[in-house]
């Protein structure tokens, strides 16, 4: 009895030893888990959400600001944009995270990473596999196509085939030409996504942003429910939204904050720190806060 | 004889059933080869070919190369398929009954087209449905239809091999009315011309397991539109009412007008039943361009609309055309959806928009 119990223990460690071998030298570095969001940067912008006419700080091109200008939040109120979904490269913004893999039960290999966004409850998927991305033709949608690698520890993922989203939900777009390249970086329980949005229709130079993420070992997240509904008569055809020169909101925002107006207008230059000394020479905009 | 054949079933009602022995008859890639040696590459086609999308065409693109043009196909539900090519999206669906093809490009790719849709069904071509009448969209209507066989039956005159003379081209009677007109240019052979019209709003059939709804669509990009509703397959081919590429082109010489484009879209819109996010559900096969689901129908839809407004607004404050062009009432969407070069720039956009919108208002007084 004795000599068989010994012998087991032998093949366990073993098998022990022989799985510590395995492992590539590099240890690929575990993303999945639940994960919530930390609100220390650009909390206006995402909780509470932006002010009318604020395009600060987003490279936005003149045609873009035309749209943004034009672009009206009665919007929301249209029963077939109640429920219109973030766009990948936006809806991890909100809240927490999930992650998990999909991993071949025989050979371990990793397939596939998903992560569910609680806004809007989407799902996406990044496929492990090296596969290609779909031809042109193929269908865009809010999650794109993400084909995603390891580079060290950290998880760089490249979507393409995204239909058109928003980089600010004040109607600033990002169109379905736009490429969107992303970092997933862990360190301990932190975690950091960096995405890198390529726009050449709507933006001057690529835009980037960050968000932070602490591991929630026992967080659940919660379902978000949405149904269209009919919230007030509209006329056949309406499309709300402002003739060009007339949006009468778009002063708003720099006349409370004090901020020159022109720096409110966004565009390349506004993304960088040295563009504070710009702004220093700019008239401030006259009339009360109201 | 053998015992399938005395026992009836769809299959039977089919001339090529005939050729076909007991089970099939070769697929339609098998035969083009045959049928296309009697369709030369002549002067017609070259200029049905034009890859301009109109049929009058423009010089330049009469010289339109296909020899590199490869066809792509790309499956949207179990039994339905996008062709990609060079002119307008093809559409085809596949099922026990046969295939129906929804528009057919041009000519010259006739041979790649049907060998395409060889690979996908073993079955003849029963019908073709011509979403308008330009030549992008009908050009390989008389090789295609002639590598199929229509369905026959009830009191057909004649050999049941001859009865159908190809597959059956279906379009509305607008398409066959401006492919016929006396122009004064080269006519358009009437090989091409649908061979089976109607006149009213929606014309349906049953096939491979589904309903489909033929749905015109008066006065938008021309005067003959329809869009194809495969109701079970859930997928709507639309032709060149929308397009995720362009700016809507309104052909308004053959009918076209912005106010009917937007009414198409709203067509579409109210056809489709989106899944949560707007990106299953129902799904849209353009005239040119990506497959499409509801969202991207609204984006587009949202264009047209905010472009109709202010195209509105500058009419009814009387700006001349150059004044509005000086204007840039599409500058926002132009990274998008404009051109400066080709055939529909977005400068040709703005004067057929402001025609149609101005005989809009004048009809309206
Ligand atoms: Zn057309």
């Amino acid at each position: 009895m004795r000599s068989v119990l010994s012998l087991t223990a032998v093949r366990a460690v073993v098998a022990l030893a022989a799985g510590f071998l395995a492992m590539p030298a590099a240890a690929q570095v575990n993303l999945a888990g639940q994960w919530t969001g930390m609100y220390h940067e650009d909390f206006p912008d995402r909780l509470p959400g932006p002010e009318l006419g604020d395009y600060g700080g987003l490279p936005l091109n003149d045609a873009n600001r035309m749209r943004a200008e034009a672009w009206s939040a009665s919007i929301l109120s249209l029963p077939l944009y109640q429920c219109r979904v973030h766009p990948v490269d936006y809806a991890a913004s909100f809240a927490q995270i999930r992650i998990w893999e999909t991993v071949d039960s025989e050979t371990q290999q990793l397939e596939a990473m998903h992560i569910q966004h609680f806004a809007w409850g989407t799902i996406r998927t990044i496929w492990m596999d090296g596969r290609e991305h779909p031809p042109e033709y193929a269908q865009h949608t809010a999650m794109g196509f993400s084909t995603g690698e390891f580079i060290g520890q950290t998880l760089r993922v490249r979507t393409t085939h995204l239909k058109e989203g928003w980089l600010r939900r004040n109607g600033v777009a990002r169109s379905w030409n736009a490429t969107v390249t992303e970092h997933f970086t862990r360190r301990e329980d932190v975690l950091t996504w960096h995405v890198y949005i390529e726009d050449p229709a709507y933006l001057e130079e690529p835009f980037f942003r960050n968000r932070d993420y602490v591991l929630n070992p026992t967080g659940r997240m919660g379902p978000y429910p949405c149904e269209s509904v009919i919230e007030t008569d509209m006329p056949e055809n309406y499309f709300p939204h402002y003739l060009p020169g007339e949006n009468p909101y778009l002063q708003e925002f720099a006349v409370n904050h004090g901020i020159p107006y022109e720096a409110t207008r966004g565009g390349a230059a506004t993304m960088y720190p040295e563009y504070m000394d710009t702004i220093r020479q700019m008239p401030l905009p006259e009339g009360p806060a109201q | 004889m053998s015992r399938a054949d005395r026992r009836g079933a769809t299959v039977t009602r089919y001339p090529g059933y005939i050729r076909s022995g007991i089970a099939r008859g070769p697929g339609a890639a098998a035969r083009i080869g045959a049928s296309m040696k009697s369709f030369p590459v002549c002067i017609w086609l070259a200029w049905l070919s034009a890859g301009a999308v109109f049929p009058a065409g423009t010089p330049e693109a009469q010289q339109q190369d296909f020899s590199n043009v490869e066809i792509r196909t790309l499956q949207v539900t179990e039994n339905t398929y996008m062709l990609v090519g060079a002119g307008g999206n093809i559409t085809v669906q596949v099922g026990n009954d046969g295939v129906f093809v929804v528009d057919t490009q041009f000519a010259p790719l006739s041979d790649r087209i049907a060998a395409a849709i060889g690979e996908l069904s073993d079955l003849p071509i029963r019908y073709i449905v011509n979403t308008h009448h330009h030549g992008d969209h009908i050009g390989g209507n008389a090789n295609l239809r002639t590598t199929g066989n229509t369905v026959t039956g009830g009191n057909m005159p004649g050999p049941v091999p001859y009865a159908g003379g190809g597959a059956q081209v279906i379009a509305h009677e607008n398409v066959i009315l401006r492919l016929s007109a006396q122009t004064g240019e080269q006519a358009v052979p009437s090989t091409l011309w649908p061979t089976n019209t109607f006149f009213n709003d929606e014309k349906r059939l049953w096939f491979n397991g589904e309903g489909i709804r033929i749905i015109h669509q008066p006065r938008a990009h021309t005067d003959g539109d329809v869009i194809v509703f495969f109701r079970k397959s859930d997928v709507i081919a639309v032709g060149d009412v929308f397009s995720t590429t362009n700016y809507p082109v309104l052909d308004l010489a053959n009918g076209g007008s912005y106010q009917g484009i937007i009414e198409a879209l709203n067509t579409i819109v109210d056809l489709i039943i989106p899944v949560y996010g707007q990106d299953g559900g129902t799904l849209v096969i353009p005239g040119h361009g990506r497959l499409s689901g509801l969202g991207d129908v609204l984006d587009y839809r949202e264009m047209v609309l905010v472009i109709h407004d202010r195209l509105r607004h500058m009419i009814d404050s009387g700006m001349t055309l150059e004044q509005v062009k000086a204007a840039g009432p599409t500058r926002d969407y132009d990274p998008v959806y404009g051109s400066t070069e080709g055939f529909w720039t977005t400068e040709r956009f703005i004067e057929a928009a402001y025609a149609s919108l101005s005989e809009q208002i004048r009809s309206e007084q």
